[in-house]
């Protein structure tokens, strides 16, 4: 299909030059190389139709189609001091961060929110790995001391989703204590008696894989990701032998007893109301594709003191009642 | 004096090879006077070791904190407990050698002691996996801190390793979990934790058992989320560029004070730890007690609440602090 890009688009371009043209209107499948519509893709949660590859999917969008009605709230996180330790390498710290801001139009490697799947109230926490490989510095941290602490607070179960390259570099060793501080973040889920589950996406490695996204009541993990601590190079480094297949992929931890599950993404959110709501003691979901939840009035009195962005369905296909996200609001691209 | 010279100990190499030179010349010649000169030329080495050891770069340091003469865990168990018993395995799958621990005395009171040891031969070094922990040594350490635990003993841990170890069947037990369930075993303690980096703090493998109540560092000590030539060979694409990116880690114990990271930090004699064991380990014994002492004051409940209060409170002041 090269000559699309090659040929093709480019005299479209030419012919009309003055308009715009969006861009990756198709999207290439880097396992079997299928092209992909973008819509398509998007509605099928960025898997591939034709070979299940599970391509990266931005926390924004994992949201919209994770919580009923594409409805929740973003759980404010507190801003850590920028570039504790002045850091520098080919770039300034300050610059990679301005360059991973400008490329994905977020904050940081974390986003955090509340809202329900199934009817069932929970708070979610997603890893951006686009974000600078989503690694773990000071506000990753920072996100999931506040989601712990707002599901604490709200006695609602946490959904972490990880992705990383690991801690940030970057924040030295201040990324480093992120381990013991996100541990007590995950204790303080488990002092309330309320479940903790982790889904590990595609890849998690180093620091954030040893220790809160290993820590989970539930461990699932999605088709093929890489999860380890020391990546694959350096293990063929240190002992000199080619790794067996699939080695270090989600299959692998399942058959060596690191994970409870591997679930394609299309099952997850149905497996995740299953599982929480037993946990939980509640009785079965009602199932289908739910509107946006009615909001509670004492909800709304517990809504999080710094106003809760509330976010609209990318595709508003179904009227939802939206009373806690104004549908006026233009989803953010 | 020391057999090993790092590099940018040459020179100084050089005036003490002189000296010792001049003596055995003079031991074959007896006629010979070469005292004067050979205690100038001493002198001169004392000077140029304080002069060097003043103002140690972080690369350096690192390179310190790496010196094979450095007395290691083995070496502090050793000198500073008594009626040190060992306990061994995981009771799951094996005894990792790079994780040693069990009960000891320091002075009267009984305690738990872990950490790391590297070794200090070749065969000892391969035996201990260079200080590079297993799942295996991790699992133990959580049991010994378990067992302390619920017998009311302090933990010390002494830490000093390049980093966990990443190989194929560590990552089929679940490196990542282990390490991950012994600093959570680490923050669930109602026992104090006194920690101290005797050496290399390599990351992960070091936070898993130095998420203490006091974290102490030896003063050519270092600590960090990754070795300056993983750092390098990742941010300059170019591992030789270990020396900027030691700098830029800021993994010195003098930076880590200043970011609240560790609480304190025990001298060492001048020209590091290997040129003064015994003095070192005495130092580190007195500051161990001290910081012993002064938790056992705590409630339990109140040395997990701080010590979780702490890890939360962390960062938030960078190097202002």
């Amino acid at each position: 299909m090269n000559w699309i890009s090659n040929y093709v688009r480019p005299r479209i371009n030419s012919l009309f030059s003055r308009r715009e043209v969006p861009e990756n209107l198709w999207i290439k499948c880097p396992e079997c190389g299928t092209m992909l519509f973008h819509r398509e893709l998007s509605d099928n949660l960025n898997v591939c139709s034709n070979c299940d590859h599970h391509m990266a999917i931005t926390p924004r969008e994992r949201f919209a189609k994770l919580f009923d009605g594409g409805t929740f709230a973003e759980v404010s996180v507190p801003a850590p001091i920028d570039d504790p330790l002045k850091f520098k390498d080919q770039k300034k710290y300050p610059d990679r961060m301005k360059a991973a801001q400008k490329a994905t139009g977020e904050k940081e490697a974390m986003l955090v929110a509340e809202g329900e799947i199934g009817r069932t109230p929970i708070v979610a926490a997603c890893q951006d790995f686009s974000f600078m490989g989503g690694s773990m510095g000071m506000y990753v941290g920072n996100a999931i001391i506040a989601a712990a602490e707002r599901a604490v607070k709200l006695k609602r179960p946490l959904v972490l989703f990880s992705a990383a390259g690991g801690a940030r570099m970057q924040e030295g060793i201040l990324s480093l204590m992120q381990m013991p501080r996100t541990t007590v973040a995950v204790q303080m889920l488990k002092e309330a008696g309320l479940p903790y589950i982790v889904v590990l996406t595609h890849p998690t490695t180093g620091g954030v894989t040893a220790s809160y996204a290993m820590l989970g009541d539930v461990q699932i993990s999605e088709p093929n990701a890489l999860i380890c601590f020391a990546g694959p190079r350096v293990i063929e480094q240190t002992i000199r032998e080619k790794l067996p297949e699939g080695f270090q992929r989600a299959e692998y931890l399942l058959d060596h007893g690191m994970l409870d599950r591997v679930t394609h993404r299309k099952e997850l959110r149905e497996e995740l109301i299953t599982i929480l709501r037993m946990l939980l003691g509640q009785g079965p979901a009602v199932r289908g594709d739910l509107p946006a939840p009615e909001p509670k009035k004492a909800d709304a009195k517990a809504e999080p003191k710094p106003a809760p962005k509330p976010q609209a369905k990318a595709e508003p296909a179904k009227p939802a009642p939206q009373k806690t996200a104004p549908p006026k609001e233009a989803p953010k691209k | 004096m020391t057999k090993n010279y790092l590099d940018f100990e040459k020179p100084l190499a050089e005036i003490e090879g002189k000296a010792e030179e001049l003596r055995a010349m003079a031991r074959a010649n007896e006629e010979m006077d070469v005292k004067g000169e050979a205690e100038a030329l001493d002198k001169k080495a004392e000077q140029m070791l304080v002069d060097l050891y003043k103002n140690l770069s972080p690369w350096r340091k690192c390179q310190v904190a790496r010196h094979p003469e450095r007395p290691h865990c083995k070496d502090y168990i050793d000198a500073l407990f008594t009626e040190y018993t060992p306990l061994a395995g995981d009771r799951n799958f094996a005894d990792d050698h790079a994780v040693m621990g069990g009960l000891a005395r320091m002075g009267d009171i009984p305690v738990m002691v872990i950490g790391h040891e590297k070794g200090h031969d070749t065969k000892s070094r391969i035996e201990r996996n260079f200080g590079m922990a297993r799942p295996e040594g991790y699992r133990k350490a959580i049991r010994l801190m378990d067992l302390a635990d619920r017998f009311g003993l302090p933990v010390v841990s002494l830490v000093d390793t390049p980093g966990a170890y990443p190989g194929k069947g560590a990552e089929e037990r679940g490196q990542s979990e282990a390490i991950a369930r012994s600093t959570e075993k680490c923050l669930s303690l109602n026992v104090p934790l006194v920690s101290v980096i005797i050496g290399e703090g390599g990351s992960g493998g070091a936070v898993a058992f130095a998420t203490g109540n006091t974290v102490m560092m030896l003063e050519h000590s270092v600590y960090s989320v990754i070795s300056p030539e993983g750092c390098a060979s990742i941010l300059w694409k170019d591992a030789e560029k270990m020396r900027e990116a030691a700098e830029a880690l800021r993994l010195t114990a003098q930076d880590l004070k200043n970011l609240g990271v560790i609480d304190r930090i025990i001298s060492e004699p001048v020209g590091g730890a290997h040129r003064g064991v015994g003095q070192t380990i005495a130092a580190v014994g007195h500051a161990i007690e001290a910081e012993l002492k002064a938790l056992g004051k705590k409630k339990p409940g109140e040395l997990k609440t701080s010590r979780r209060e702490k890890y939360l409170k962390m960062g938030s002041q960078g190097l202002a602090a």
